[in-house]
């Protein structure tokens, strides 16, 4: 039961990961494109968890939070690029 | 050109937070190492993620501040660790790089199992964390 229940979960997260790449390719922006691969990511993040309760392993939890750091330094990364048009400032006074 | 000055307080905020919740899962990572997955490859590239996290709410400067680090010698000491870990086995009579553990009454953690690896993985964590900022902070900055 609980099978099927998570294989059925999987099918809607990839549907819903399908509409994400959909707006990654089509966005007409840019900031458009930095949404749909953050929440690209925490799909993924979602995916994995599935993955782990349907492989009944813990070995996977490390993963999680380690996607849930990289989207975020990359979110952010990818915001001061678009907003100040550097990543790494020498001296953010000027 | 003079661009308009700009306010980070909610980015600096998170990141005085969020630091060190990373740098202690890459600690968690470092030391889970040996039994569950993660290890010094990890572990030093989400600390280096944390320093990452730094240099992006604030500016080199004040990372260099915060962190007086040169990281090409971090990258030096590092392989210098795990060399010598590798030569210490020669001490005993045994081929290059053999490891030894056993088990010790420590106090606070009681038996714990102490491992040569570990020094080892401390080499490789070193090394990572120093060749990784050493390549972010050259091509980092745009001059």
């Amino acid at each position: 039961m609980l099978h099927t229940i998570l294989q059925l979960t999987l099918l809607l997260v990839s549907l819903s990961m399908l509409g994400l790449i959909y707006r990654l390719i089509k966005g007409p922006t840019t900031p458009d494109r930095v949404v749909a691969l953050d929440a690209i990511g925490i799909n993924l993040i979602a995916i994995i968890a599935l993955v782990s309760m349907l492989l009944d392993t813990f070995a996977f939890l490390e993963v999680i939070l380690l996607l849930g750091i990289l989207a975020f330094i990359g979110t952010v990364a990818f915001s001061k690029f678009l907003e100040k048009g550097e990543i790494i400032e020498r001296d953010r006074d000027h | 050109m003079k661009k308009p000055k700009t306010n980070d307080v909610i980015l600096q905020t998170v990141t005085n937070v969020v630091t060190f919740i990373i740098v202690l899962f890459s600690l968690s990572l470092f030391f889970a190492g040996h039994y569950t997955p993660g290890g010094g490859f990890i572990g030093g590239l989400m600390t280096s993620a944390a320093i990452v996290l730094m240099l992006l709410a604030y500016d080199l400067d004040t990372v260099a501040n915060i962190l007086p680090i040169d990281y090409k010698i971090l990258t030096a000491v590092g392989l210098l660790i795990a060399v010598a870990t590798g030569a210490g086995a020669l001490l005993f009579d045994v081929p290059f790089l053999t490891h030894a553990y056993d088990y010790f009454y420590l106090p606070l953690l009681g038996k714990t199992s102490l491992h040569t690896a570990v020094l080892f993985d401390t080499g490789v964590y070193l090394v990572v964390i120093g060749v990784t900022m050493t390549i972010i902070q050259t091509i980092g900055v745009s001059e």
